[in-house]
């Protein structure tokens, strides 16, 4: 089964104990397959119902696609600046 | 326009020269500095870290919009990751332009966008030797558990 390399920061790389995880993707998988597949794994219970998602650097939507090749990342409340 | 994310100090005055141009009549520099208390705890430093290609792809779409809105090609933003002590510049936002109000403008612009949008974390470090990650959606109270 096709897989995606899925980036963790700051707090969420620490409350899964990794700066990423390989989930498995199914037919035709949007970010919100791969964010309930990140939440199977322990540690996901500081993860909020909807946190901002990246996929290949640019914010996305829960109706996004992910194909193999895609970079996605869950991103922290952001405190730049 | 030209954005950075370094790990060394940043050098204010070769940013400034940077933005030097006969034909500006104004320069704004905007600095963020490490603050010694937040939330009511003594600080003590803050390590920033970043999601590096995205924070780099957002500094430059800020960037991009700052000139289009503005007006002026002189813009220069750069933000340091790593462990930063009180009073360190956290980012420098510089801004010239022939005129004062939308130098001034650009600048504000630029950081209440780095503070929207831009994938960069901080981890205060307390005096008490504790740490906690600053979450902004947060309110005060939760922030203190």
């Amino acid at each position: 089964m096709p897989s995606v390399r899925v980036l963790l920061f700051a707090s969420y790389a620490e409350a899964l104990g990794a700066s990423s995880v390989d989930v498995e993707l199914g037919p035709s998988a949007r970010v919100r397959d791969v964010l309930e597949s990140v939440r199977d794994r322990a540690g996901t219970v500081r993860l909020p119902p909807s946190p901002l998602v990246a996929v290949n650097e640019q914010y996305a939507t829960l109706d996004d696609p992910v194909s193999e090749r895609d970079e996605v990342a869950i991103i922290p409340p952001v405190a730049g600046g | 326009m030209r954005v950075a994310l370094v790990q060394a100090p940043i050098d204010v005055t070769a940013m400034l020269e940077e933005v030097r141009d006969r034909a500006s009549g104004a320069t704004t520099l905007f600095l963020g500095t490490v603050r010694d208390v937040n939330d009511g705890r003594s600080v003590e430093g803050i390590d920033y870290s970043a999601y590096e290609g995205m924070a780099r792809r957002e500094l430059e779409t800020i960037g991009r919009e700052a000139v289009e809105r503005f007006g002026t090609e002189h813009v220069v933003i750069v933000h340091r990751i790593g462990y930063l002590a009180l009073t360190d510049i956290s980012i420098a936002i510089v801004v010239s332009h022939a005129r004062r109000s939308p130098a001034m403008d650009a600048a504000r612009y630029v950081i209440e966008e780095v503070k929207k949008r831009v994938p960069i974390w901080k981890r205060e470090h307390y005096v008490d030797g504790t740490r906690e990650w600053v979450d902004p959606t947060r309110g005060h109270a939760e922030a203190r558990r």
